[in-house]
């Protein structure tokens, strides 16, 4: 099934950082060689049957603990759902505790989202199954970054060469981060953008470019991402109203006209209209937002099964 | 009282600035005599040092024994026995047990608790303020009277700056320094770990290196105007440095210290292990360019003591995810084999130099009685093997606890024993 000849060898999956040009490939191939699956009229493989996989979300997510979901149960494994409010964590219990509590019901994997970095690979040391990083703190989202990478590279027919500008608050976005690993390693030229006060420091030893304007960040752009805009933020320490946000960074058709004509406008979602983005460009012709909702599915359904190892099965 | 004789060890005492092939007759608790070669007076134990160095014992002025309140941490007694089985004579506690070190009882208490085993002596620190609250002033003078010989809110930072202005005068009345975490807490908020590329990379909240700069600069006009003694506690950054350059230059009475952990490691740590708990403490790992700054600062001369900031965790805070882990990693284990082989075996230091950073200049920093074999001294007493090699095992460890980011290392130097007034120290 997989077209290319590397094999995946992967107990997990934390982040797009430790992984080699080779291995991105295989997992947007596969991704490739599932996508159909999802416009069949019965959308299942059997696959993964017999496998247990569980969520493990211990902070909000709509989009990507569906789309998990879905791809599982496209997969015809069995799934189970966990997350915060109820868990035993609310009664004290430690997050080893749980994983080990988790790892006794022999599950073959785990996608865990958590608010702190480094946790899925805490758990990853400790439990024998495959851990899919679903998102930790502002570290890292391999699946989005997955997505993103699909997206753009159905769009665009590759990744290399092309310039993509990421705009918005780079300081707290794990998607940013997962993003500049894939790309830079594809070849891809990456310019983020944002304030000064939501720029992390030293983020050009990541290899990027930093611009903050709107206007120097997007200039030539073959696709531009544009982050959520946290709106606690407000007001605090990093921008002084949303009003103001919009003003300086939000991305209207007007100021789309710097990008490249065939620019594609992306988005992880959830959106804030008329924050980061006006409604003109998030429905417009050059946005493919929904998309990559759209791909997510069939790249995560290409992550379980890569990491369930069932390809290694006579 | 006995009679002891350490023969053919080298001894090395900076005080005197003494390095060679002596001997060390100690009688009645008491250094007598160092001289190249000493008969055995009759009766006298003998104690043969051969192939080992003999220097005034070490003192670390910053530990935390966790005792009281914190007993499954850490206790007066398996703190000192660490001191002892880590080389060290002598140690200064911090102020943050729980209750806090702000009055004469607990200060009595771990005064009498540190006699009542002997394996080290024990300095307690005061606190600052009552409750480490950053209000009121402790009662320092009564504390003083019972033992304390300097005061410190370590663990935090003494915020407040009229409120430091005033410990320093008071503290000044005592002839004792007021100890600083300068840790300005707005700009550190709830940063796990140095700012910069690593935070960046990882994710993680970061410290500035400035939320510790800005409290040393206000500090140093504050010690200025009040003649007070300041020591900055834990030194971390090459901006900090710097400051107590300035400081000394225009007259101040101000010293430093800096641990080994800011010396052999830097914030890439945190990366390069995987987000182990054990590289998160206050203040953060630094970067590189900060690391080689403090160890410059041991070659020139600008910093006055090596001491660990021994901080022990119980293995199940510290099992936890980073962000929630407790701060802080265990030292008085490790700190002098990991200062003979990284710094005196890569030839950064002298022998000389490393015995004053680890006991002549920490007993002068708290105006101490040891770090010295003058005769006449109290006969506290390291000896340690210059090369010998080791492996740092935390299960081996006299501590209660176990968090340490150096398992597994193999280093050449180690500790061997200690003589506490003229005694052999004898662990159970």
């Amino acid at each position: 099934m997989t077209p290319t000849t590397l094999r995946w060898t992967r107990k997990d999956l934390l982040g797009i950082a430790e992984l080699s040009a080779a291995e991105i490939e295989l997992l947007l191939d596969t991704a490739e060689s599932f996508r159909e699956v999802g416009e069949r009229p019965i959308k299942k493989v059997p696959t993964l049957r017999g496998k247990t996989v569980l969520n493990l979300f211990f902070e909000a997510s709509t989009r990507t603990r569906s789309s998990f979901e879905i791809a599982e149960k496209r997969l015809s494994a069995d799934n189970i759902n966990f997350s915060t409010s109820g868990s035993a964590l609310e009664k004290g219990e430690t997050l080893v505790d749980t994983a080990l509590n988790l790892q006794a019901m022999a599950p073959d994997l785990v996608v865990i989202r958590h608010g702190a970095p480094g946790v899925p690979h805490m758990l990853a040391k400790r439990i024998k199954a495959g851990v899919i990083n679903a998102g930790d703190g502002a570290h890292e989202h391999p699946t989005q970054a997955l997505l993103d990478a699909y997206t753009i590279r159905r769009h665009k027919g590759k990744l290399a060469g092309l310039r993509v500008a990421i705009v918005g608050d780079i300081e707290h976005s794990r998607v940013v981060r997962s993003n500049i690993h894939l790309l830079t390693k594809m070849g891809a030229q990456v310019v983020v953008g944002g304030p000064r006060t939501l720029m992390p420091p030293a983020i050009e030893k990541m290899g990027v470019e930093v611009a903050y304007t709107l206007a120097d960040a997007i200039r030539d752009a073959d696709v531009v991402m544009m982050l959520r805009v946290q709106l606690e933020r407000q007001g605090r320490m990093a921008f002084p109203s949303v009003r103001e946000y919009f003003q300086l960074f939000g991305l209207t058709t007007e100021r789309l006209k710097g990008a490249k004509d065939d620019v594609i406008i992306m988005h992880p979602g959830p959106m804030n209209r008329g924050v980061e983005i006006a409604s003109e460009v998030a429905d417009g012709p050059y946005s493919v937002i929904l998309e990559q909702v759209t791909h997510g599915v069939s790249v995560r359904m290409a992550v379980l099964y890569l990491l369930s190892g069932v390809h290694e099965e006579p | 009282m006995t009679t002891l004789l350490i023969h053919g060890g080298r001894i090395v005492d900076p005080s005197q600035d003494l390095d060679g092939a002596l001997d060390l007759l100690i009688e009645d608790g008491a250094v007598a005599r160092i001289d190249g070669k000493i008969a055995k007076p009759k009766g006298a134990e003998t104690f043969d040092a051969s192939g080992l160095v003999v220097a005034p014992g070490l003192i670390d002025i910053h530990v935390h024994l966790r005792d009281p309140g914190q007993e499954y941490k850490e206790t007066v007694r398996s703190g000192t026995m660490a001191a002892a089985a880590g080389g060290f004579t002598a140690v200064a506690c911090m102020a943050n047990t729980i209750p806090a070190n702000d009055s004469r009882p607990i200060t009595e208490h771990i005064v009498n608790e540190a006699r009542r085993y002997g394996f080290a002596r024990v300095y307690p620190i005061g606190a600052v303020t009552k409750g480490l609250a950053g209000e009121e002033l402790s009662e320092i003078g009564e504390m003083v009277r019972a033992g304390a010989v300097a005061v410190s809110d370590d663990g935090k930072p003494v915020m407040n700056a009229e409120l430091m202005r005033r410990a320093l005068l008071y503290a000044r009345q005592f002839g004792i320094p007021v100890i600083q975490h300068a840790e300005d807490l707005n700009l550190s908020a709830k940063g796990v770990m140095h700012e910069g590329e690593w935070s960046t990379r990882l994710g993680l909240a970061g410290i500035p290196g400035s939320a510790e700069d800005v409290m040393v600069a206000r500090d140093l006009l504050l010690t200025e105007d009040t003649g007070g003694r300041y020591h900055v506690a834990h030194l971390s950054t090459a901006r900090s440095l710097d400051l107590v350059r300035w400081g000394r230059s225009r007259g101040l009475a101000v010293t430093c210290e800096v641990t080994p952990h800011h010396l052999l490691m830097t914030d890439e740590e945190i990366a390069k292990t995987g987000f182990s708990t054990h590289c998160k403490m206050k203040p953060p790992l630094r970067s590189e360019s900060d690391r080689e700054a403090m160890v410059q600062g041991l070659v020139d001369g600008s910093i006055d003591c090596i001491a660990s900031d021994h901080a022990p965790h119980h293995a199940d805070e510290k099992d936890v995810e980073f962000n929630a882990a407790p701060f802080g990693i265990l030292g008085l284990e490790t700190t002098l084999s990991l200062c003979l082989d990284r710094l005196v075996g890569r030839k950064i230091l002298s022998l000389l130099r490393l015995v004053e950073l680890l006991s002549t200049g920490p007993a002068r920093v708290l105006g101490l009685p040891g770090g010295t074999l003058k005769p006449g001294s109290p006969a506290d007493v390291t000896l340690f093997h210059p090369d010998e090699e080791v492996t740092i095992h935390a299960v081996d460890f006299r501590s209660k606890s176990r968090n340490t980011p150096f398992e597994g290392w193999t280093l050449r130097g180690r500790p061997v024993a200690t003589v506490l007034g003229g005694r052999r120290v004898e662990l159970p």
